[in-house]
C-alpha cells in the first residue's frame, strides 16, 4: 500500500522556481512556513512583509499578499498591516541583519509594544545576498569579506543572541531558536512557527523564531558541511531553546 | 481640542486644523513622533483616534513611522504620519519605496528651519525636499502649500483625495508659522469621492491570485518600461491638477510668486504697489508638484520682470526660472529662516529691483 509522506503544500505557488544555493536552508525554512500557513488555516488572511537580502523573495514562493519592506523595515510595515486590519494574519521573514541590525529598532519595538505579528528570522551569520560580509551574527572568530582576519573583539565587539533578546521583552508571547541541521530539529522548528503563529492568532502578543540557517556560498563548504557548521560553530554560540513561552506559563 | 463638523467658523491651530480634516477625511490610522512644530497633530490624533476606534502608533522613529504608514497604506485603508524637516529627511526612503509601490501615503511637512537641527522657526527651506525629494531614483510626490488654517483644513482633504486618486504618495507642505498660528477654520464634510483600490490593495489572497507590492525590479528592460508608466502617470497629474491663485496679474508689469505663509505678505505688498502706482501681480502656487509652470509661461510672454518670493535661500526661484526659459528676468526676494518678510520689506526690495 502505497503511502503518501509528503505532499507540496496549498500556500506554495506552484510556478515556484528553486532560486536558493545548493544546501541553503531557505528552501526548508520557507517550506515550513507554508505548512504551518496551511495547516493553520491562515493562507487567504495572511500578509506578509518581507524584507532585504535573500529572504525577500519569499513572494515568489507563497500564495501570499506580500508587501516588500525597505532593508530593516518589515515589522514596521507590519505593525501599519497589523493595525490598519486586525482581523489579517500578519508576519514577517527576514535575515539577521534584516532584522537585529539595520531593523533592530523596528524589531524590538514591535516586540516591546506587543504587536500581534509574528516574525521569522534566518540568522546564517553573514549578508548572504551581498557576498558574504560580517553581519550582527556574525561569530567571534568567523571570517568574512570584511573580517578578513576573523571577527576579532577589537573591531567588530561581540555578536546578537536575538532570540534570548527579544524574550526580554514584555510584549513577547513566545520566543525561540530553532536550527534545520537534522530532521528532528527541522520537526522542532515546525512546532515553533506554528507557535509563533498561534500565539497572534489567540492575541496574546509578538510570536518570534530564530532559524540557524546554513549559507554554503558564503561559507564557501558543500551542503554537509554547512550543516555541520551550524551544529559544531553555531549552536554552541546560538543555543537552539524556548526562551519564552507565555502560554507554557500559564 | 475635539472640533469635528462644525457649521460655524472656529478659531484653531493650522496643526489642529490639519489634524481635525485628516480625521473628517476618514483616515483610519495615524503614525507619528514628535518634532516641533508640528506635535500637536500627533496629540490631537493620539486622542481622537482612540476615542474613534481607529488605529494610533506612538512610532519609535520616522524610519518607523513612515514605515507603518506604508503597510497600512497597502491594505487600502486612509493612513498618514505628520513630521517636520529634519526629521521628513529621515522619512526620504519611505517616500521613495511609497511611490514606486505607487501607496496612498499621506505625509503632512511643516517645515521649520535648516539645515541640520535647524531652529523650530518657520521656514520653506524644504520645498526641494518635497518637490524633487531625498529618496532615490526617480519619482514625484504630490505636494500641496496651503496658505491659511482654512486652507490647511481643506488642502488635507485634498492630500487624502489626490494620494487614492492617483495612488501616490502626497505631501501637505505647511510650515512653523501656520502650524501654529490661529485662524478661523470651518469643516466641512469630506467633499471628494471614495476611490475603488479593490483591485490592488492587500486583503489576504482568498478566491485570487497573491498580490505582492514591491518595487524590486531585477531586470533592466522592466524597470524601463516601469518608470516609462510612472511618469505617464506624473504626466496626468500635471495635466489635471495643478492648482494656483492668482491677483492683479491681467495687466501687470511685474508678477510676483509665492506659496505657502509667504505669499500672504506678498499679496499685501502687491497691493501696496498697486496703490504706490506700480502694476504688480501675484500667482501662488497651491500645487508645488504639478506646478504651475505653463501658465508662468503665458504670464511671462507680457509682463517685465518676475519675482519669486521665499522664506529660503531660493529655491521654488529654480521652478520658476524653467518655466520663463529667459524671456523676461527673475529676481529673487529672500529671506533665508523665520518668519515671512513683512510687506513693506517686500514693497522696498522690488521698488530696488525695478
Amino acid at each position: 500500500m502505497a503511502t503518501q509522506v509528503f505532499k507540496i503544500p496549498e500556500s506554495f505557488r506552484k510556478d515556484a522556481k528553486y532560486t536558493f544555493c545548493p544546501g541553503c536552508d531557505h528552501g526548508v525554512a520557507i517550506r515550513l512556513v507554508a505548512e504551518c500557513l496551511e495547516e493553520l488555516g491562515l493562507t487567504e488572511k495572511a500578509i506578509a512583509a518581507c524584507s532585504i537580502g535573500c529572504s525577500v523573495t519569499i513572494y515568489d514562493f507563497l500564495n501570499v499578499d506580500s508587501l516588500e519592506a525597505p532593508h530593516g523595515r518589515a515589522l514596521a510595515e507590519a505593525t501599519g498591516i497589523k493595525r490598519a486590519c486586525p482581523d489579517k494574519f500578519v508576519f514577517t521573514y527576514q535575515g539577521d541583519g534584516d532584522f537585529a541590525s539595520i531593523g533592530l529598532a523596528e524589531s524590538m519595538h514591535a516586540a516591546l509594544r506587543g504587536e500581534n505579528l509574528s516574525a521569522i528570522c534566518i540568522n546564517n551569520t553573514t549578508y548572504g545576498m551581498t557576498g558574504g560580509q560580517l553581519g550582527p551574527t556574525t561569530i567571534l572568530g568567523q571570517v568574512t569579506t570584511t573580517s578578513p582576519t576573523g571577527r576579532n573583539l577589537e573591531y567588530y565587539g561581540y555578536p546578537i543572541k536575538i532570540a534570548e533578546h527579544i524574550a526580554l521583552c514584555d510584549g513577547t508571547a513566545f520566543s525561540a531558536r530553532v536550527s534545520l541541521d537534522t530532521v528532528p530539529n527541522i520537526r522542532k522548528a515546525k512546532e515553533a512557527i506554528k507557535k509563533a503563529f498561534e500565539v497572534q492568532i489567540k492575541g496574546l502578543g509578538f510570536g518570534f523564531v530564530e532559524i540557524l540557517s546554513t549559507c554554503p556560498t558564503n561559507w564557501k563548504m558543500t551542503p554537509q558541511k554547512a550543516h555541520e557548521r551550524v551544529k559544531n560553530e553555531m549552536m554552541p554560540v546560538f543555543k537552539p531553546g524556548i526562551y519564552k513561552d507565555i502560554t507554557a506559563e500559564k | 481640542m475635539t472640533a469635528t463638523i462644525t457649521d460655524k467658523k472656529v478659531l484653531m491651530k493650522g496643526n489642529y486644523a490639519i489634524a481635525n480634516a485628516a480625521v473628517l477625511a476618514g483616515c483610519q490610522c495615524y503614525f507619528g513622533y514628535p518634532i516641533t512644530p508640528q506635535s500637536e497633530i500627533g496629540e490631537f490624533m493620539s486622542g481622537k483616534m482612540q476615542e474613534l476606534g481607529r488605529a494610533y502608533v506612538s512610532a519609535e522613529s520616522e524610519l518607523a513611522a513612515i514605515n507603518m504608514t506604508i503597510g497600512a497604506c497597502s491594505t487600502g485603508v486612509k493612513a498618514m504620519t505628520s513630521s517636520s524637516s529634519c526629521a521628513v529627511a529621515l522619512m526620504q526612503e519611505g517616500l521613495s519605496y511609497a511611490a514606486s509601490d505607487q501607496l496612498p501615503v499621506v505625509l503632512i511637512s511643516v517645515m521649520r528651519g535648516g539645515p541640520g537641527l535647524g531652529n523650530i522657526y518657520p521656514s520653506q527651506g524644504d520645498y526641494f525636499q518635497a518637490t524633487r525629494g531625498g529618496g532615490n531614483g526617480d519619482y514625484k510626490l504630490i505636494v500641496l502649500a496651503p496658505s491659511t488654517v482654512q486652507e490647511c483644513a481643506d488642502l488635507t482633504y485634498k492630500a487624502f483625495y489626490l494620494a487614492q486618486k492617483y495612488r501616490n504618495p502626497t505631501v501637505l507642505l505647511a510650515d512653523g508659522l501656520l502650524g501654529q498660528m490661529m485662524e478661523p477654520v470651518q469643516f466641512k464634510e469630506y467633499p471628494y469621492p471614495e476611490i475603488d483600490n479593490s483591485d490592488w490593495k492587500l486583503t489576504g489572497a482568498k478566491g485570487r491570485d497573491a498580490r505582492i507590492i514591491r518595487s524590486y525590479a531585477p531586470l533592466a528592460d522592466n524597470q524601463c518600461v516601469y518608470l516609462e508608466k510612472l511618469f505617464a502617470k506624473y504626466k496626468q497629474i500635471e495635466e489635471n491638477e495643478t492648482e494656483w491663485e492668482e491677483i492683479g496679474t491681467e495687466d501687470a508689469d511685474i508678477v510676483l510668486v509665492s506659496f505657502g505663509s509667504t505669499a500672504r505678505n506678498a499679496k499685501t505688498a502687491a497691493k501696496i504697489c498697486r496703490q504706490r502706482g506700480l502694476k504688480v501681480g501675484i500667482l501662488r502656487p497651491i500645487t508645488l508638484f504639478p506646478f504651475p509652470t505653463k501658465r508662468l509661461q503665458e504670464l511671462s510672454a507680457k509682463v517685465k520682470m518676475i519675482i519669486s518670493v521665499e522664506v529660503n535661500m531660493g529655491q521654488m526661484i529654480q521652478d520658476v526660472k524653467l518655466a520663463v526659459n529667459g524671456k523676461v528676468p527673475v529676481r529673487l526676494i529672500k529671506k533665508p529662516v523665520g518668519a515671512p518678510p513683512s510687506p513693506e520689506e517686500i514693497v522696498s526690495q522690488i521698488e530696488e529691483l525695478i
